[in-house]
């Protein structure tokens, strides 16, 4: 029931927008869209059309900074048990990568869920338990909503989490590349609903469509972006209504407010993005890794790490190439041996490029 | 990292805040609800253990059919 699949609507949206005979650039900020526009060779049918679609940084491991791996890896190495998705664990640092200190004898896990990392805290009480959190608005809730329910005090949680309205204004207040419209993503959009996304039409006249998965989502949203071009409109259309209301998930934006609050961080590639993190409230400093930890991570507070020699992932996230134009691409750089972490993850740009440019 | 999948409420827990979801083909898992209001019968996606968010099952079954008449009106 939630599969839109129709070869002849497909054909007619495409026929349209070619009729439109536009030359236009937008941007995603979602590793899922990207999969299906590559899947199903829809960013080749869309060129040639003359929409060019590209993915910004929207892949929350691989926007992940190489200061945060490294506080992961002093906590491993401290003796604490760290717990996060699989993605996250190959992603190298400076140093070494979880992954790395895992063969190495320190405890690593891999979850599918926070939930079963707060499951490791409550069978494991002599053991120290660290989440690695991350993921944008659609994983932040869940991390509430474990933390409102008070779990044990040797669980606590490595921050990450980030928010995507602060870092599409950045990317269009950096001006490095031409943005006709943005294909928002839909999952986040499901928490946050359309409203947050209002200033970037408002302030900067860029149309914005929230879009689903499916290859006719994208098609559409393409072609609903088109269509505010031609009208000269600017406003944040919901192609997504199966899934997103305009207003979101309030719930799970209520449990997120109680929790945590905005922080300036920096993103993978980027400069500090005002108001673009999120901390745990002092009411939850208990699940705080980086209060409880203090003394262990002090030793790297003031460090700078960088990204690794010749790793362009931060270019890749900022839209300016793609990744076939890295030199290490499919060379010094593949998933079963990756620089950067956006050959690791199944939602970066290269890891999605070289699986599907394999078949 | 955002990857959501729909699948239907076929059990609710409200002590645990859980619900049993059937995701088709004989697969069903258990799934954290404390992020939505949901009742037996709906359709939800979850992601990464939590259903996030109901999913609206009229609105579905139109979506192709709306697709079509915005199309058509654009053509008119």
């Amino acid at each position: 029931m939630f599969s839109l699949r129709d070869k002849t609507l497909a054909d007619d949206i495409v026929s349209q927008i070619k009729k439109a005979e536009v030359h236009l650039k937008f941007m995603h900020v979602c590793g899922t869209h990207q999969d299906t526009l590559m899947k199903n060779g829809l960013d080749v049918l869309l060129q040639k059309s003359g929409v060019e679609i590209g993915q910004g940084p929207g892949c929350p491991v691989c926007v992940t900074t190489p200061k945060e791996i490294e506080e992961v890896l002093v906590l491993a190495k401290e003796g604490k048990t760290i717990a996060s998705f699989g993605d996250m664990i190959r992603v190298p640092g400076a140093t070494s990568s979880l992954q790395q200190l895992k063969t190495e004898g320190y405890d690593v896990r891999i979850v599918y869920s926070i939930e079963d990392a707060v499951m490791l805290a409550e069978k494991h009480k002599e053991k120290e338990i660290v989440f690695m959190a991350v993921g944008f608005e659609t994983t932040a809730p869940t991390t509430a909503s474990v933390l409102l329910r008070r779990p044990p005090s040797n669980f606590s949680v490595l921050c990450c989490h980030r928010l995507i309205p602060p870092a599409l204004q950045a990317i269009l207040d950096m001006g490095e590349i031409k943005i006709d419209g943005f294909i928002e993503p839909g999952h986040v959009s499901t928490i946050i609903g359309a409203k947050p996304y209002d200033f970037i039409s408002r302030d900067y006249h860029i149309p914005q469509v929230i879009a689903g998965f499916e290859p006719i989502d994208l098609l559409m949203a393409a072609w609903m972006l088109v269509r505010q071009i031609q009208q000269g409109k600017a406003e944040v259309q919901n192609e997504y209504i199966r899934a997103v209301k305009s207003q979101g998930n309030k719930k799970a934006q209520q449990i997120m407010k109680q929790v945590f609050e905005p922080i300036d961080v920096k993103w993978r590639g980027f400069p500090m993005i005002p108001q673009s993190g999120l901390v745990l409230r002092n009411k939850y400093a208990l699940y705080d890794a980086r209060k409880k930890y203090e003394d262990e991570l002090i030793k790297i507070s003031e460090a700078e790490f960088t990204e690794p020699v010749g790793c362009l992932c931060g270019e890749v996230l900022r839209g300016l190439i793609s990744s076939k134009e890295c030199p290490l691409f499919g060379r010094g750089c593949t998933p079963d041996n990756p620089v950067g972490p956006c050959m690791v993850s199944s939602e970066g740009n290269c890891n999605i490029q070289y699986r599907y440019s394999k078949q | 990292m955002c990857l959501a999948i729909p699948g239907k409420i076929v059990e609710i827990d409200k002590k645990q805040h859980t619900a049993t979801v059937d995701y088709g083909s004989g697969t069903k898992r258990k799934a954290n609800v404390s992020l939505v209001e949901v009742k037996i019968g709906d359709y939800v996606l979850v992601h990464a253990g939590f259903a996030i968010q109901v999913l609206d099952e009229k609105e579905a079954q139109e979506t192709l059919a709306l697709f079509r008449e915005m199309l058509s009106l654009q053509e008119e």
